[in-house]
């Protein structure tokens, strides 16, 4: 099992946001969790990446069988889980390179392997580019500086293919992407589908899906899964809208 | 130093010359300041009458002066009477080898990549011959002397060289200037001169000699530099390895003359002690710094990288005299911890088609506070002067403070001005990004920091680029979670 998520309540101050969520990711799956805004996605990813800002008052989420509410945010990276950002941030001054070699290279280190020096990380960065389309300048430009939106996404898919996640959590991937970035997108995300590594696709809509196709969908509504089901049922949100499923809550 | 340190030993004490030291205490001075320690300064230093009397009347009109209040540091009252005015060069207490030294300063040599040849000679321990610094001086010195460069301490440009100290010195920054660069010219003891004639360009960074023989800076140095017609050199003051003094009050001079088509780049970077984490103790660096772009295309870059002293105080400065004479100010100026630091430039346009530029990165953390003061001033004919300002400011935590006092005076209506202002903390957003790819807290915030002074780090010679980006990390160390 790649993520079970028990029962799990949490809140922001007094607020509770996630009010009981199970959900058990398996090795090699690709799951959706689609949703309206403020329905709690982004908690949901937050918390299992580790951000700080929200407590959680009940139940557990183990990875790879092991419960990780206690491991630092960077051990969580370390051992496996990787978020793409829905907002990128921004790093002046530092460029791509050097950022993504840290990374990789913390990686490596955490593995008791020897880091890689540049020239060699150099000739690594420029096939993964390839996978997701990165210009050259790409390089030498800071972190995510004057990005477009679709860029700033292409380069979260580039960091997920070099740092070689098992767990991905792709949130709101899709949004501020035009038909041909989503395209380049999902292409990079279906690349690297294997056995051995899972996902989790944040959505609002069902449009990411078209390209990327789920194993599992479950929609989430006030904190709460209220329903789980196949690629047919992205669809039938598409279609039916989320006010289908306000009235099975009823 | 070495050949200062001669003139001295030879003037005041036989035993010195064997290398052991029998009595500090004789070659210091009793507190306290008057006329009579003036003189003897003078004496000791075996200079000309001319230079005494410019001494005295400094002395004269520092009397009548009072200690500045206008920036936003805060420290005790300075009791000028308590502090001793002149210290004969001291010889270190030599150790044997490294393993005699703190292993925590070695630590610290370490993590700033500092050669271990060099981490011998800051913390005093005996060099082998090879690398021994008077050698090292010998070979620098004939190389320099071949190019008609002159580079000595002031004291022996003083005997030496008389009528250029004469014609320069207290041109840039005169006597009664303000409150501590007047004392500093009633007392000032130490310091360096250059001379770089007509045409020549200085073939090698200055800094690399400085390195190794200035260590022993003193507490009112004076610097002198001055770069004839169509000259370069490029100069750099201090080390990354941090310095301990036990002169709590630092009070330095430094002008730059720059003639016809000359090129000055001077560059700072100070780590003296800061105090500790409670905020006692620590240097008060006060400091003049000035240059002069005395004729057309002339430039003057100063580029700064402060970290160290309790209290900073200072404001480089260019005067643009000549027509398309060019000022640079680029400085990061980082405190932590109960630090404090105003420090900024001025740049003021006289000449035509002058045009300067100042990018200041403040970093404020621990309890900290950080200021950036600076003037532009465009004088009535300085036609189509250009300034571009950009100042920015990074906090980490919430108790610091980060501060930006930009002062505008154009009398001009062709001038183009640009000024650029922002802070910002440093974002748990970016933190917990970098976290999310496996980088730690600490990386992360080195990172950050380093690529927010990237503007001010590649204005460095090489060498101290990389060093500079170390000091960061030493010096933001515990200050974050």
């Amino acid at each position: 099992m790649m993520l079970k998520i028990k029962n799990l309540h949490a809140s922001v101050g007094d607020k509770p946001i996630l009010k009981g969520i199970n959900l058990e990711v398996k090795a090699g799956e690709m799951h959706a969790i689609m949703g309206r805004n403020g329905s709690g996605k982004s908690t949901l990813t937050n918390i299992i990446t580790g951000k700080e800002g929200y407590t959680i008052t009940d139940g557990s989420i183990e990875y790879k069988g092991k419960s990780i509410l206690d491991d630092s945010p960077e051990d969580r990276a370390l051992n496996g889980i990787f978020q793409s950002f829905q907002y990128p941030v921004v790093i002046h001054g530092v460029n791509n390179t050097y950022f993504l070699r840290t990374a990789y290279n913390a990686k490596r280190k955490y593995l008791g392997q020897p880091e890689l020096d540049a020239a060699s990380f150099m000739k690594l960065i420029r096939e993964k580019m390839k996978l997701v389309e990165m210009d050259r300048s790409y390089l030498k430009r800071s972190v995510n500086d004057g990005f477009s939106g679709g860029e700033k996404k292409r380069n979260e898919i580039l960091q997920m293919v070099t740092l070689e996640p098992s767990l991905s959590i792709l949130d709101e991937t899709d949004s501020g992407l035009d038909i041909d970035a989503l395209k380049i997108v999902a292409n990079g995300v279906n690349n690297f589908r294997r056995e051995d590594r899972s996902f989790i696709v944040i959505t609002h809509y069902q449009r990411l899906l078209k390209y990327i196709e789920p194993d599992v969908v479950h929609v989430l509504m006030d904190g709460q899964i209220v329903k789980t089901g196949g690629k047919e049922l992205a669809l039938a949100l598409e279609e039916k809208g989320y006010g289908w499923l306000d009235g099975d809550q009823l | 130093m070495s050949d200062e340190k001669k003139i001295i030993d030879d003037a005041i004490d036989q035993e010195y010359k064997y290398g052991f030291v029998t009595d500090i205490e004789q070659e210091t001075f009793p507190p306290g300041l008057d006329e009579e320690v003036i003189r003897k300064i003078s004496a000791k230093k075996l200079e000309p009458g001319w230079l005494l009397d410019w001494r005295l009347k400094a002395y004269r009109h520092w009397k009548t002066m009072v200690e500045p209040t206008w920036s936003s540091v805060k420290y005790p009252t300075v009791d000028f009477q308590s502090i001793s005015y002149f210290s004969a060069p001291k010889k270190k207490p030599e150790l044997k080898s490294l393993d005699e030294v703190d292993p925590e300063l070695l630590e610290t040599y370490r993590k700033l990549g500092i050669p271990l040849e060099e981490q011998k000679i800051f913390a005093g321990v005996a060099v082998d011959a090879v690398f021994d610094s008077v050698s090292v001086t010998t070979t620098f010195k004939k190389e320099l002397s071949n190019h008609g460069i002159i580079f000595c301490p002031l004291s022996e440009a003083v005997q030496n060289h008389p009528d250029l100290v004469k014609e320069y010195l207290g041109s840039v920054v005169p006597a009664a200037d303000n409150f501590y660069a007047a004392l500093n010219s009633a007392v000032f003891s130490e310091g360096s001169f250059v001379y770089i004639p007509k045409g020549v360009r200085c073939p090698m960074e200055l800094s690399t000699y400085f390195r190794i023989n200035a260590l022993n800076t003193g507490q009112f140095e004076r610097t002198l530099i001055i770069a004839d017609e169509g000259s370069h050199v490029s100069y750099l003051e201090g080390c990354t390895a941090p310095m301990r003094d036990e002169n709590q009050l630092h009070a330095a001079v430094v002008e730059l003359v720059a003639h016809k088509d000359a090129n000055i780049k001077y560059s700072t970077v100070q780590n003296w002690y800061p105090g500790d984490k409670e905020g006692k103790g620590g240097i008060y660096n006060f400091v003049t710094k000035r240059g002069i772009c005395l004729d057309d295309n002339s430039k003057i870059s100063w580029t700064q990288v402060e970290t160290g002293s309790a209290i900073t105080w200072k404001y480089p400065s260019v005067i643009l005299k000549g027509d398309n004479s060019i000022g640079e100010f680029y400085s990061v100026a980082l405190t932590n911890n109960y630090q404090q630091a105003d420090t900024g430039t001025k740049m003021i346009h006289m000449g035509k088609n002058t045009k300067s530029t100042i990018i200041s990165k403040g970093i404020s953390a621990g309890k900290s506070q950080n200021a950036y003061r600076g003037e532009v001033k465009i004088m009535k004919g300085a036609d189509n002067a250009r300034n571009y300002s950009q100042c920015d400011s990074i906090l980490i935590g919430d108790q610091c403070g980060a501060h930006t006092f930009p002062y505008i005076d154009v009398r001009n209506h062709t001038a183009k001005m640009e000024h650029e202002a922002t802070t910002s903390k440093i974002g748990e957003e970016q933190i917990f990004y970098c976290n999310q790819r496996g980088i730690s807290e600490e990386d992360a915030v080195s990172m950050i920091v380093n690529g927010f002074c990237k503007d001010v780090f590649q204005e460095l010679p090489m060498e101290f680029a990389m060093e500079a980006q170390k000091l960061m990390e030493v010096s933001l160390e515990g200050s974050i979670g």
